[in-house]
């Protein structure tokens, strides 16, 4: 117990670095998962070759590999950014792809049904998408995106190791300082839990507010 | 045309064909421009010159590199190697009928789920002094074979009950029942799932490189960082990385390859019922 009152400081400073990190990759992943899902179901072939392009490629790509291309290889291009940004474009360009399959697999699962009854009904396309087509979606992508969120939240700690202030990066400092090694990790560990579990608990909260019964 | 969402939009008529040859052209030319901005700044910043290219063709750095990329191999080939009995293993516990079984089972599965993989490798790696390589590969085995658990579990419970039941009757024994009934026909459900999970085993693998295990991006690193060969960091990726994507992307179209002849086996048609919902475990990591 001693290991994390004598560290607090350290600890919560990792925790926060972690949680920011965390947010921030979300934001980003959402927002560029959102377009490459649009991308993909557009009726534009080349943005929709490129969509593709783009899940396939990042979804089996090593993150270890993609931190080190942009950590290490986007300053020969002399874009210099701070390491924080770095993590973050490496992170959100990564969940982006899982994200955009979650939300196309989730348009997917409306029936073509529902939009054609939207369309006879005389509903514009912005009508069909915003009142017919993405609400039923929503309920689909809500449980898989919480996964997809809960596995960002743990690939943070990949950017410890490319000079991010983040959790699993204290038990360096704390090494040094000669506390138990084994202690120093349990409460990392609960560091971990307590983000992943709140994360759960958000989406489980969101998933009870959305469910109706089809 | 495919188109593969049509609840979005009727088929179009030749208006709205000739609108989206518009945008197809205007986003081709936005790509292209992209494009051609990452090759400039490639010839601007000198990345194809003589001397940063030419260490790949000494042996030495091919030897370097070919060792990393066995390096790689060997701890995936050692992971799927103990992940696969490890999710067994703990699959059998979660479905045992003792309590006491269950419950250990099912919180060893959830805790290394829960946790990063990264921070077990360190755990592994720091407290308990492992050598890289079998840190690597014990918290892949963890990691992955906990999430193959659940892969396992749930597939043997999307099982038909009426085969357990039919089993049961005519006087099989409990382990009978698993062997011979439930997990051939549970096998053929999950096989591409395990496939896309080992994916995931074979990206982790590159986190060996954050423990200083001599893998592939090891490798490439140390040539990356050489000062002789004038920091050839943009060809070894250039290298490296198609290397990397060629390898996850092959075992990835392998499992779709497995799901759709799982799916079109007329001996599948109206028996047990292939890949249940929920049955697909984020690729993610």
């Amino acid at each position: 117990m001693h290991v994390l009152t004598d560290n607090w400081s350290a600890y919560w400073h990792g925790f926060l670095g972690t949680l920011w990190l965390t947010l921030v990759s979300a934001a980003l992943a959402l927002v560029l998962g959102v377009v490459v899902a649009g991308f993909r179901v557009s009726p534009v072939k080349p943005l929709r070759a490129f969509g593709t392009g783009w899940v396939t490629v990042l979804r089996n790509t090593p993150l270890t590999l993609l931190f080190f291309i942009v950590v290490l290889g986007l300053p020969r291009f002399d874009i210099t950014l701070p390491f924080f940004t770095f993590a973050v474009l490496a992170l959100g360009c990564y969940t982006s792809a899982f994200v955009c399959e979650t939300l196309r697999s989730g348009v997917n699962t409306v029936p073509v049904g529902q939009g054609e009854a939207a369309r006879s009904l005389g509903l514009t396309f912005t009508q069909t998408l915003g009142l017919v087509v993405l609400p039923q979606a929503y309920r689909a992508v809500v449980a898989p995106l919480g996964s997809v969120m809960i596995a960002l939240a743990k690939n943070t700690a990949i950017a410890g190791s490319f000079s991010v202030v983040e959790l699993l990066g204290t038990y360096r400092t704390l090494n040094e300082l000669g506390y138990g090694i084994v202690w120093t990790f349990v409460w990392i560990a609960v560091g971990y839990l307590v983000l992943t579990l709140a994360i759960s608990a958000l989406f489980n909260l969101l998933e009870r507010r959305v469910a109706v019964s089809r | 045309m495919t188109v593969e969402s049509s609840a979005l939009y009727d088929v179009p008529g030749p208006k709205a064909l000739a609108r989206h040859r518009l945008y197809g052209w205007l986003a081709l030319l936005v790509i292209a421009a992209v494009v051609g901005w990452v090759v400039y700044m490639l010839f601007h910043t000198q990345q194809f010159t003589y001397q940063k290219w030419t260490p790949f063709q000494y042996k030495g750095v091919q030897e370097l590199l070919l060792r990393g990329l066995g390096n790689t191999l060997k701890a995936f080939g050692w992971t799927v190697l103990f992940a696969l009995p490890f999710g067994a293993l703990f699959a059998a516990g979660r479905l045992s009928d003792h309590r006491a079984v269950r419950w250990v089972c099912t919180l060893v599965v959830e805790f290394f789920r829960a946790m990063p993989l990264l921070v077990m490798i360190f755990f592994i790696f720091v407290a308990l002094k492992a050598p890289p390589m079998w840190a690597l590969v014990a918290g892949l085995t963890l990691y992955n074979g906990s999430v193959l658990a659940e892969v396992f579990r749930a597939g043997v419970l999307a099982v038909p009950k009426g085969q357990k039941e039919a089993a049961y009757a005519l006087g099989l024994r409990k382990t009978q029942v698993m062997a011979y009934v439930l997990v051939p026909q549970a096998n053929r459900a999950m096989l591409p799932t395990i496939v896309s999970q080992l994916v995931v085993a074979l990206k982790d693998t590159s986190l060996g490189f954050l423990i200083t295990y001599e893998e592939f991006l090891h490798a490439g690193k140390l040539i990356a960082t050489n000062l002789d060969y004038d920091l050839p960091f943009i060809p070894v990726v250039m290298v490296i990385a198609p290397v990397y994507i060629g390898m996850c992307l092959l075992l990835s179209w392998f499992a779709k390859w497995l799901e759709r002849r799982g799916r079109r086996d007329p001996k599948v048609k109206g028996g047990a019922p292939v890949a249940p919902a929920g049955l697909t475990p984020d690729p993610q990591g």
